[in-house]
């Protein structure tokens, strides 16, 4: 399909049509993204009510300075992920490959902190397994959480390097010109993809690093 | 679009990225005050807030069609039914 990029695909009236159709399917995988997402929320929820106390002395294992620099650098990627669909808009290719480059720095940025945090839990033997090791609370409960903390984490850092993939790919095709103000539709598909990747961390963050601190 | 529209555009992203920034901070900050059974449903209000914030801004729906936003909507209303119906299971045994 290389051949078209940018021209009107056959079966729309209107690069309005073309455009609002693709936004209207990417919508609906987010959507299944949702509920995908949901059932890791859910389990937790179930099991933070069962076991609150052990819930509460588990979290405190966790890096509340990471965590927070982690979600303001993800903050900051979104930033520079709509600052790109902007240049975009405006015809601007080059501000537009370094707003990309820019995402993707912190994008991996975010990875590398999150690396050494869990890290830093294999380091505690908190890792759920044969080593995991607790003292605070009943440790099965605890390992409930931390399954919980890695499976959460894990499948919100597969999505950034998924993300980070769909990144290099755009600024490849942006650098090729393959973009104009009339037709950006892909980076701004990617943009919806990225945001919803920060959403989820926006309730991962306070689910799992700031519980029973006080 | 017009110059004067991008440029207030732009401005508007910034503004958000700075609350967004600024209620980072403050759901951290809440979290070392004790305020009883509150502290989760604040933790919670704040991260909505911000989700909010990122989809009507940054995922653009507020210049989406009406249909965008019902697809949009529909997946937030599923996952309510899910939580829920599953609650409505667990806290009343």
């Amino acid at each position: 399909m290389a051949e078209i990029h940018g021209a009107l695909a056959h079966q729309f009236d209107d690069p309005e049509q073309q455009v609002e159709a693709s936004t209207l399917g990417m919508w609906t995988f987010l959507a299944t993204e949702i509920l995908f997402f949901g059932g890791l929320f859910v389990a937790y929820i179930v099991y933070r009510l069962s076991y609150p106390q052990a819930f509460a002395a588990a979290s405190h294992h966790l890096d509340i300075l990471l965590g927070t620099v982690n979600t303001g650098i993800l903050i900051g990627s979104s930033l520079t992920m709509v600052l790109a669909v902007y240049s975009a808009q405006m015809g601007r290719s080059r501000s537009q490959i370094l707003f990309l480059a820019a995402t993707l720095a912190l994008g991996l940025a975010f990875l590398g902190i999150k690396g050494v945090e869990y890290q830093h839990k294999f380091h505690e033997h908190l890792v759920p397994g044969a080593g995991f090791q607790f003292s605070d609370a009943d440790p099965r409960h605890a390992a409930i959480f931390f399954s919980l903390y890695f499976g959460m984490t894990g499948m919100h850092a597969f999505h950034m390097v998924i993300g980070a993939g769909l990144l290099i790919w755009m600024a490849l095709r942006a650098w090729r010109g393959e973009f104009s103000a009339s037709y950006y539709t892909p980076v701004e598909m990617v943009g919806l993809y990225w945001h919803f990747v920060d959403v989820v961390w926006i309730f991962l963050f306070p689910l799992l690093y700031l519980i029973g601190r006080h | 679009m017009d110059p004067h529209a991008a440029a207030a555009q732009r401005k508007t992203y910034f503004l958000v990225f700075g609350a967004l920034l600024l209620l980072t901070l403050v759901t951290t900050g809440v979290a070392f005050i004790n305020l009883g059974p509150l502290n989760t449903p604040v933790a919670l209000a704040i991260a909505m807030t911000k989700a909010a914030l990122v989809m009507i801004y940054f995922m653009h729906l507020r210049h989406s069609t009406f249909l965008a936003r019902v697809f949009a909507g529909a997946g937030l209303i599923w996952l309510l039914h899910f939580i829920t119906f599953t609650l409505s299971d667990y806290l009343t045994r």
